[in-house]
């Protein structure tokens, strides 16, 4: 979205990928882009941007808020003029499906607010801007490795990057630059997430001195299939789907009287991980519940669900028209990550200053949208949302910006840290560093945390790293070394997994999804701030912790770059409540 | 279980032709060939190469030949294909340069996609809000736009093979799905693309493609719908 809309902006656009841009995992998201339409039922944007702050239990930004919840609804018909093949509703509009945590007139009951196409929302966002990019004539540069970002005197000149196929090093001089890399799942164990999310960018910028945002809140998406951590859409239960414990009980109505099945993910993965602990699991290891579709119609169930079915008849030889499908909580989403302007700009610390000519969006950028848990199906739109925002404010940048100068020698740091790589003793393997990451991040810093694990984890990754810097690569070829890119992405991995555990030790108390069992309530006098976390290079293994006050009024500065006239109420806003659903 | 893993290896920067190694690996029989391939370069060979990202069929990266059919690494188990103590092969897809193991050259396959006009045309002005389809009319693209882009189709194809100016399925699985789209304003320009002789006609209804395709899309049913809209135009 932001290359579309940054090449749309008449200026020349270069994409650079780690894949072939088809294989982002975008791809993966089913269930919908939540946008008050109101196709199906009566809607309004100030419900949607209540319920996004809500289930961010407050952390939530609500400038941001605010501009998401206006502009996802002309961005959703935007995808729809691309040719985007929604599903349908009989009157031939944009149909829409419940889900979670999406509420009518500020909690009261369910909506249907999810714009869907079947159960492969994202295959067909991914898909259509792919193919928009394609008529619009952007440059693709697939399988390149992002190395470094050149920035000096907070000015961001451009990028340094690896290419796959030939091993070489290449500069990207550039007036403005935007990240748009994705996710870190795979620092956990059980994940939705591909084995490319590997947090590249997040740990590059990090390693610049440059603070992260909010790293200790990490979503675990409820449904994932068992054992594999395979997603599985909340759209089942926004059509319908029923999640039973060992007993057939519905337990979420024990837990979320109004919504039950339907509360946000952080509530429904906590009740979850609940029954699985008092021992009421399913599964040979008691370590799952059972999502229940076979009393809905068969045609729903093949039609409208018809990607998760597939899965599960393949992964587990399950037919969710007749079989109960055991699912278990599996690491999903960074809320964190490169704080951002609401104009996208990169924030280099504290007071808000920004890196001019470096923007970032979707769920590698903080911008904070989904503060401390993000609501199902506003992923996607904060990536059409923000994306188009980061592409249009980089192009007007550009614009009217000189080409910057570059550093002396951009490249020296990137040779640095490929030749460490290269030329390191390999006493260690890094397959077996990264699993020993995976597991005990899930079991230190994962659903339910406290000090004194969190504390061993710090200590533990200490020890990863030491290890790490044994990791040799021992492929010598210089085309399509996989090896060399398996070991530099372990790098990556460990800065955000050291960010994300400091940020959580250091957060004492409970909210959204980072719940700690030491400090079990919500501390709105002292914790209603975002965390930034910071390298700490005179401590090796060190996190230095600032905050960043959370934003309450409406969106002030709200430029619009829409047709979509705002409202000219800018004092709405949400204060903090207690939250119950 | 126990199993062999062959695998075809090819590395440019020493062997002059591909070669089969060995490997003998343990796993259970509901791992994914995905699994053990991992395994094998994370814990034996550490030089294998291939491509994978989602590893649940969704991405398309690690379409490859596995026991001689063309399958995603991913989306197939073990159980399905070995039994204890047997031997799986996996081999790169076919037709494309082999770049090294595993991983072939995808720009030809994607040149081909190129030519179809692979994106939305409607110059109209849009409405405010969004343009109307009844759910009937949007059910018409449903095989067309759940394509992968992961080749087992067109890597599947023997006159692909033969002939590698051939657009090859999965590039009219995509125009299929814009021809049939009742928005899309370039029906006629896409269909004089699938005329040429690098077009639909180059298709003999091996159904190879539909056989090989992850996503159980009816490839060649679709060859065909396209090939009867060609003929419905030039008529």
């Amino acid at each position: 979205m932001a290359a579309l809309y940054a090449a749309k902006g008449n200026v020349s656009v270069g994409v650079i990928s780690k894949l072939y841009p088809t294989r982002s995992h975008t791809g993966a998201a089913q269930g919908g882009v939540g946008a008050a339409l109101g196709n199906v039922q009566e809607d309004h944007w100030e419900w949607h941007m209540y319920d996004t702050i809500k289930g961010g239990d407050y952390l939530t930004d609500q400038d941001a808020a605010e501009i998401f919840s206006k502009d996802v609804i002309e961005a959703v018909y935007e995808l729809e003029h691309m040719g985007l093949p929604f599903s349908r509703t009989a009157e031939g509009k944009i149909a829409q499906r419940k889900f979670g945590g999406h509420t009518r007139e500020f909690g009261k009951a369910a909506v249907e607010r999810s714009c869907y196409a079947k159960d492969r929302t994202g295959h067909m966002i991914l898909q259509t801007l792919y193919q928009q990019n394609v008529k619009e004539g952007t440059t693709f540069f697939n399988e390149f490795h992002v190395l470094d970002l050149l920035i000096e005197n907070g000015r961001c000149s451009g990028v340094v990057a690896f290419e796959l196929s030939t091993g070489e090093i290449h500069t990207f001089h550039a007036k403005a630059v935007i990240l748009a890399a994705g996710g870190y799942g795979r620092i956990f164990k059980i994940t939705s997430n591909a084995l490319t999310l590997t947090g590249d960018l997040m740990s590059i910028y990090y390693r610049k001195g440059l603070p992260l945002e909010d790293m200790e809140f990490y979503q675990f998406h409820p449904t994932g299939l068992t054992k594999l951590g395979i997603l599985v859409t909340e759209g089942i239960r926004g059509e319908g789907g029923i999640l039973r414990n060992k007993d057939g009980e519905r337990f979420m109505e024990r837990y979320a009287p109004t919504l039950k099945d339907l509360a946000p993910r952080d509530i429904v993965s906590r009740s979850i991980y609940t029954e699985i602990r008092e021992g009421r699991g399913v599964g040979p290891d008691k370590d799952a519940v059972n999502i229940d579709l076979t009393h809905l119609p068969r045609d729903v169930i093949e039609n409208k669900l018809s990607e998760i079915t597939d899965l599960s008849r393949t992964y587990l030889g399950l037919d969710p028209v007749k079989d109960l499908v055991p699912i278990q909580p599996t690491a999903h989403y960074a809320m964190g990550g490169i704080p951002t302007t609401i104009d996208a700009e990169c924030i280099a610390d504290d007071s808000g200053a920004i890196i001019e000519g470096l923007y970032a969006a979707g769920e590698q950028a903080c911008v904070s949208l989904h503060g401390a848990n993000r609501l199902g199906t506003n992923s996607l739109g904060d990536l059409i949302v923000f994306g188009r925002r980061a592409g249009m404010f980089a192009a007007k940048y550009a614009r009217s910006a000189d080409m910057p100068e570059m550093p002396e020698n951009p490249e020296a740091e990137s040779r640095q840290l490929l030749d460490t790589l290269k030329n390191a003793d390999g006493a260690e393997n890094a397959a077996r560093i990264r699993k020993e990451l995976q597991e005990t991040m899930m079991n230190n810093v994962g659903i339910f945390r406290n000090g004194p694990d969190m504390e061993k984890q710090v200590e533990i990754l200490r020890e990863l790293r030491a290890r790490y810097q044994h990791v040799g690569v021992q492929d010598p070829s210089v085309r399509y070394n996989s090896e060399l890119i398996e070991a530099l992405e372990l790098g990556f991995m460990l800065d955000c997994a050291e960010a994300m555990t400091h940020s959580a030790l250091n957060r004492t108390e409970s909210r959204g999804a980072h719940d700690r069992e030491d400090f079990h309530t919500r501390d709105d006098q002292n914790w209603l701030k975002h965390s930034m976390a910071y390298k700490d290079f005179s401590r090796p293994g060190n996190v230095r912790l600032g905050y960043k006050p959370v934003v309450f009024k409406g969106a002030e500065r709200y430029e619009t770059v829409m047709t979509y006239t705002p409202s000219a109420d800018t004092s709405l806003k949400f204060p903090p409540k207690p939250r119950t659903f | 279980m126990h199993i062999n893993v062959k695998i075809l290896r090819f590395d440019p920067e020493k062997d002059k032709k591909q070669h089969w190694e060995t490997y003998n690996v343990e796993a259970e029989p509901s791992d994914r060939v995905l699994d053990v391939i991992n395994h094998v370069k994370w814990y034996l060979d550490p030089t294998l190469t291939f491509r994978r990202s989602c590893a649940h069929g969704i991405c398309g990266s690690d379409a490859m030949l596995i026991n001689g059919r063309n399958r995603l690494a991913c989306k197939t188990l073990l159980k399905d294909v070995v039994k204890e103590g047997g031997t799986i092969s996996a081999e790169p897809i076919r037709g494309l340069k082999v770049e090294k193991d595993l991983l072939v050259d995808m720009e030809p396959f994607f040149d081909a996609y190129r030519m179809i006009m692979p994106y939305f045309i409607n110059e109209n002005a849009a409405p405010a809000a969004e343009r109307i389809q009844s759910p009937e009319e949007a059910e018409r693209m449903d095989h067309g736009s759940n394509c992968i882009l992961c080749a087992c189709c067109t890597t599947s194809c023997p006159i692909f093979w033969v002939n590698g100016s051939y657009i090859g399925p999965a590039a009219i699985v995509q125009a299929h799905r814009f021809i049939y789209d009742t928005r899309d304003a370039a029906t006629e320009q896409r269909l004089n693309i699938m005329n040429q002789n690098t077009g639909v006609w180059r298709c003999r209804t091996a159904y190879n493609c539909t056989e090989a395709c992850p996503r159980d899309i009816p490839i060649t049913q679709l060859i065909e719908e396209v090939k009867r809209a060609v003929m419905y135009q030039q008529s």
